[in-house]
């Protein structure tokens, strides 16, 4: 079958820092990889190569078949990919509600249509369904600067879903979320993924959130992939106890 | 639940204010309806520099060299016979155009640089107009620009033209809301506050933005077209950068971003001055400390106060219906 995503050899440098330095792996249908490897080793930065915010030193980006290296974001994702980021970015002036239609109009008809079509883009009923899987329903027309840090946090990740991409790549979705609103994340992560059959790429300092919920892992190291393996493999794997997990 | 009164008031308070803009003529001297037909020609530019800058976020200093774009047009063209109308057409393609070639430096510097970018185009339209004698008439300007006939009624008085300003106000803002409140509208917010997200979306970040200010640029030209036979008579002068500066106060003070503050920033910017005549020479030292004091107060705006205080009661409300119920998620941040 062929991968979803295929990141071949690729390296970015920033002056003299070689951020990443050759790193290949793809990713395949239906499945949840994890990126993992300590503060620095590059992850963020593989992350923005991929989905079009850096351009990459060199090494080329292949989503089912097709180069996509070098596209901006908005093209990246009007062919399906989607992303959360480190930091919070949903809109706080706009509703819940408004948040997921943003999300989601610009896959509607051509600017013109949505011009002059229906202030929400017909969108409506999915964002309320979309509400109402991620359990928002009390907080739809809520503000979301007015929301707590793991609401947003769950907003940011329910707005990656609106347009029904084919790949999600999400940054940290655990960071500074605390255990039950974690749960709750990684509980509709998978009935996404397994409903949906949806492909997910996910970097994560959360060792319990990666390993329980991604079917591969890749260790990134100093720029340089150090392992790719099943939660299992990565565990038993010496290279990464000693660089990363430690004993 | 919002109850049923509290949802009237906003369109009852839109009625009221629509019926006092038509009764207003009747009560006032020539002088006045002149001051209320500027108010609604200005608040037109105002509107454009609102979607530009307030919804979408792109910092411009440039709208009153558009004012001035379609002021030329409309005077050029009028006084060589053409139907205003023609001329509003011209002038809306012309400005659209213009608008949407200085958005490309946007595409490249924001914030101050921008404005810079924007403030050179200001100046270099002001000395087209001031220079360009054989097409604008230089300093002297252009003289006796005709009022209308719009279906067999002339609009040569004051308060005929008045309606027509008025109308135009009124089909401007419709045209405004109906794009704030479209997918554009929530596009140009998303620009505004987050442009990386924005485009991790899907939105077209660089198509958004000239659209900004091209769609801005074209209301700027629709007001100038009718300034000109509202004055009768366009010089350079009115079209200098103090009229862009002007109307950036305008949509600050009313309160960038939303709606209605174009038409309090025009009516504090047009008619304060006005009716503080009565302090003869204080006049625009009150008018400037009470715009200091008001921008410190809230720099957000007139309809920003207003805001935050709906905002606070909204939440305070919320929350007690939330303790109430009972809660489906965990809410805050690990320790």
């Amino acid at each position: 079958m062929k991968p979803v995503l295929e990141v071949r050899d690729i390296h970015k440098s920033f002056g003299g820092i070689h951020a990443v330095r050759g790193v290949s792996f793809d990713v395949r249908p239906g499945e949840i990889l994890g990126i993992i490897g300590p503060n620095g080793c590059g992850k963020s930065t593989l992350f923005n190569c991929i989905l079009g915010q850096l351009p990459p030193s060199s090494g080329e980006v292949w989503l089912e078949g097709e180069r996509v290296t070098g596209l901006r974001p908005s093209q990246l994702n009007r062919l399906g990919v989607s992303r959360t980021f480190q930091l919070l970015q949903v809109f706080p002036k706009l509703s819940v509600r408004e948040n997921l239609i943003l999300a989601g109009q610009e896959h509607r008809g051509s600017m013109l249509s949505r011009l002059l079509g229906p202030g929400d883009a017909g969108l409506t009923p999915d964002a309320d369904k979309m509400i109402a899987f991620f359990k928002m329903q009390h907080l739809a027309d809520e503000r979301a600067g007015g929301l707590s840090f793991g609401q947003q946090k769950l907003l940011d990740a329910a707005m990656a879903f609106m347009a029904g991409p084919r790949l999600v790549l999400l940054d940290e979705p655990a960071g500074g979320v605390n255990l039950t609103m974690l749960g709750n994340l990684k509980e509709r992560l998978k009935a996404i993924n397994e409903e949906q059959g949806a492909t997910f790429v996910v970097i994560e300092h959360n060792m319990d959130f990666v390993m329980s919920l991604c079917s591969r892992v890749v260790v990134l190291a100093e720029g340089k992939v150090l392992a790719i393996g099943t939660p299992a493999d990565i565990r038993a794997n010496q290279a990464v106890i000693d660089a990363y997990l430690g004993h | 639940m919002i109850p049923p009164l509290a949802r009237l008031w906003q369109p009852a308070a839109l009625v009221l204010a629509i019926m006092l803009l038509i009764a207003l003529p009747f009560g006032l001297e020539r002088y006045g309806i002149y001051i209320l037909s500027l108010w609604a020609v200005t608040t037109i530019a105002a509107i454009g520099l609102n979607l530009t800058l307030g919804y979408a976020g792109q910092i411009s200093l440039a709208q009153g060299a558009f004012v001035g774009i379609g002021a030329y047009t409309a005077a050029i063209m009028t006084s060589a016979g053409w139907p205003l109308l023609v001329a509003l057409i011209v002038a809306i393609i012309l400005c659209f155009a213009v608008g949407w070639l200085l958005g490309y430096p946007a595409l490249r510097v924001q914030h101050h640089y921008l404005a810079f970018v924007t403030l050179a185009f200001s100046t270099l339209a002001f000395l087209v107009f001031r220079n360009e004698q054989w097409l604008t008439g230089g300093i002297y300007g252009i003289f006796g620009i005709p009022r209308p006939t719009i279906f067999g009624f002339s609009t040569r008085s004051a308060q005929a033209f008045y309606y027509v300003c008025l109308g135009a106000l009124g089909a401007v803002s419709l045209m405004a809301w109906w794009l704030v409140r479209s997918p554009w509208g929530r596009a140009f917010t998303a620009l505004r506050e987050n442009p990386l997200r924005a485009q991790s979306l899907g939105i077209d970040t660089r198509r958004y933005t000239l659209m900004a200010f091209a769609i801005g640029s074209a209301i700027g030209g629709v007001s100038g077209v009718l300034y000109a036979p509202l004055v009768e008579f366009v010089d350079p002068t009115p079209f200098s950068l103090v009229l862009s500066l002007n109307l950036l106060l305008m949509v600050i003070v009313g309160g960038q971003g939303f709606f209605f503050g174009p038409f309090l920033g025009a009516l504090i910017a047009v008619l304060l001055p006005e009716w503080l005549r009565f302090t003869k020479g204080y006049y625009l030292i009150i008018y400037a400390l009470v715009v200091m004091l008001l921008l410190i107060w809230s720099p957000s705006g007139i309809l920003g106060i207003l805001d935050e205080a709906l905002t606070r009661r909204k939440t305070r409300r919320a929350s007690a219906l939330r303790a109430a119920a009972r809660p489906t998620l965990d809410e805050g941040r690990a320790p």
